[in-house]
């Protein structure tokens, strides 16, 4: 649902926060949550598991053949090579993105997403308009991420109901046959291994992070 | 199932207007943060599994279900667990404080920082030892039954009744509709894929959707 995320910091605290705040206080009075551990959690997918992870994997594959190979015949093994496994990475399928097919990625019924590869799912992956719209109008949604493709591309959806995550591998962009792979991952947005987006093309080049 | 967050091919749900990839935080404010971390730590109890879990949130009304944030439904689902499970009373929920000196009990092994860092990088696989031959090969049309359970199921309603192809073979997977009423068994699971113009109709030229089902969802249709 709609929701406006820019709170004035001179409000009192919602019902929410003190609501929140009251169970984790519980909890930890009770015993049943070590506070060290839950801030080892939030830090484990604040900042270390992110999409910079995907984008080492997606540059990898664009420039050793053999990886791409592994890659695609059993992703989960493929991409623990780089260190990269744990919860919600269980089952990875690697989809190739080619000149007839473009792979897109949603969860209609929850937010499952490969946690190992790509983070935590931007707030738009888990809200009920892309949850909705992903598998019955993709052409729509692809167009509102400014990725307007080709009428004779087939576009295939990959709805994330079991624990098979799934990873979208773009294409290579045009011009990058001379490109390191370190140079390769800054093309290589989250917003394109989800589906919604190309990699960036080399005049888009960013150095943003996740 | 209560059904909210059955979303797929829900009609005039608007706009995505996503946040800018470069502009977004992993979590949009400290109660956000809270809960996520609140949710894996109890997880990490062994109390419950992921279905048992996903079931808990999509059991609320399901208009709360749809008005609620994202994080929202995560923490009505994490209370109604520790409810259930027996973890917290209804009104040590409401006090905010245990009930005269209620400590764990012993039984329950809360992890250490380095124990929850291990079990997040080990994660949990779903495969099961296999039980019986899978009944359908690649290429296979199946048809989705129309399954009207009560409980927890991972059927997305708009395949119910439509013909797809048998894609992949995945080997046999703990079964979310078992699993979330506590019973941890082993069903064939396969991918399966729909042509766009069998889900939506001929409006929707060249897309499939491809949707991992279980055995008992499938009947052969050939």
């Amino acid at each position: 649902m709609p929701h406006d995320h820019h709170h004035d910091h001179t409000e009192p605290p919602s019902d929410l926060e003190l609501r929140v705040k009251a169970l984790e206080s519980l909890l930890v009075e009770k015993g049943l949550v070590n506070p060290a551990t839950l801030d080892t959690i939030i830090d484990t997918y604040e900042h270390k598991v992110g999409p910079q992870n995907g984008a080492q994997v997606v540059a990898k594959a664009w420039t050793d053949p053999e990886f791409k190979e592994r890659l695609l015949r059993d992703a989960t093994a493929a991409v623990s090579e780089l260190g990269f496994a744990g919860r919600q990475g269980e089952h990875l399928q690697v989809v190739e993105n080619n000149e007839k097919v473009h792979n897109l990625v949603v969860c209609t019924l929850c937010s499952c997403y490969p946690w190992t590869v790509l983070g935590l799912p931007p707030a738009w992956y888990k809200s009920a308009p892309y949850r909705a719209r992903a598998v019955s109008e993709p052409r729509a949604v692809l167009s509102e991420f400014g990725t307007e493709l080709d009428d004779d591309i087939t576009i295939r959806v990959w709805d994330s109901t079991s624990e098979m995550r799934y990873l979208v591998l773009p294409q290579r962009p045009a011009g990058t046959e001379d490109w390191s792979e370190q140079a390769l991952r800054k093309l290589v947005s989250r917003n394109a291994m989800i589906g919604v987006e190309l990699a960036r093309s080399t005049d888009q080049k960013q150095g943003d992070g996740p | 199932m209560k059904g909210g967050h059955d979303l797929g091919g829900q009609p005039d749900m608007g706009p995505i207007n996503p946040e800018p990839e470069s502009a977004e935080p992993v979590f949009h404010a400290e109660w956000e943060r809270r809960v996520f971390g609140l949710t894996l730590a109890t997880g990490m109890l062994g109390q419950w599994n992921i279905d048992e879990s996903r079931h808990a949130r999509e059991r609320q009304d399901p208009l709360d279900y749809l008005r609620n944030s994202y994080y929202e439904n995560w923490l009505a689902g994490l209370e109604t667990l520790l409810l259930e499970k027996g973890l917290v009373t209804q009104e040590e929920l409401q006090q905010a404080t245990a009930a005269s000196s209620s400590p764990a009990e012993d039984s329950l092994r809360v992890p250490s920082p380095e124990t929850a860092e291990d079990l997040l990088a080990a994660g949990a696989s779903s495969l099961m030892p296999q039980q019986d031959e899978p009944r359908f090969g690649i290429d296979d049309r199946v048809t989705v039954r129309h399954s009207e359970t009560t409980g927890h199921t991972r059927v997305p309603r708009y395949a119910h009744g439509v013909t797809g192809r048998v894609v992949a073979r995945l080997g046999c997977h703990s079964y979310p509709d078992s699993n979330a009423a506590g019973v941890h068994e082993g069903k064939q699971l396969y991918t399966v894929a729909f042509d766009g113009r069998d889900l939506w109709g001929s409006a929707s030229p060249r897309s499939e959707v491809l949707i991992d089902l279980w055995e008992p969802y499938l009947d052969s249709a050939s």
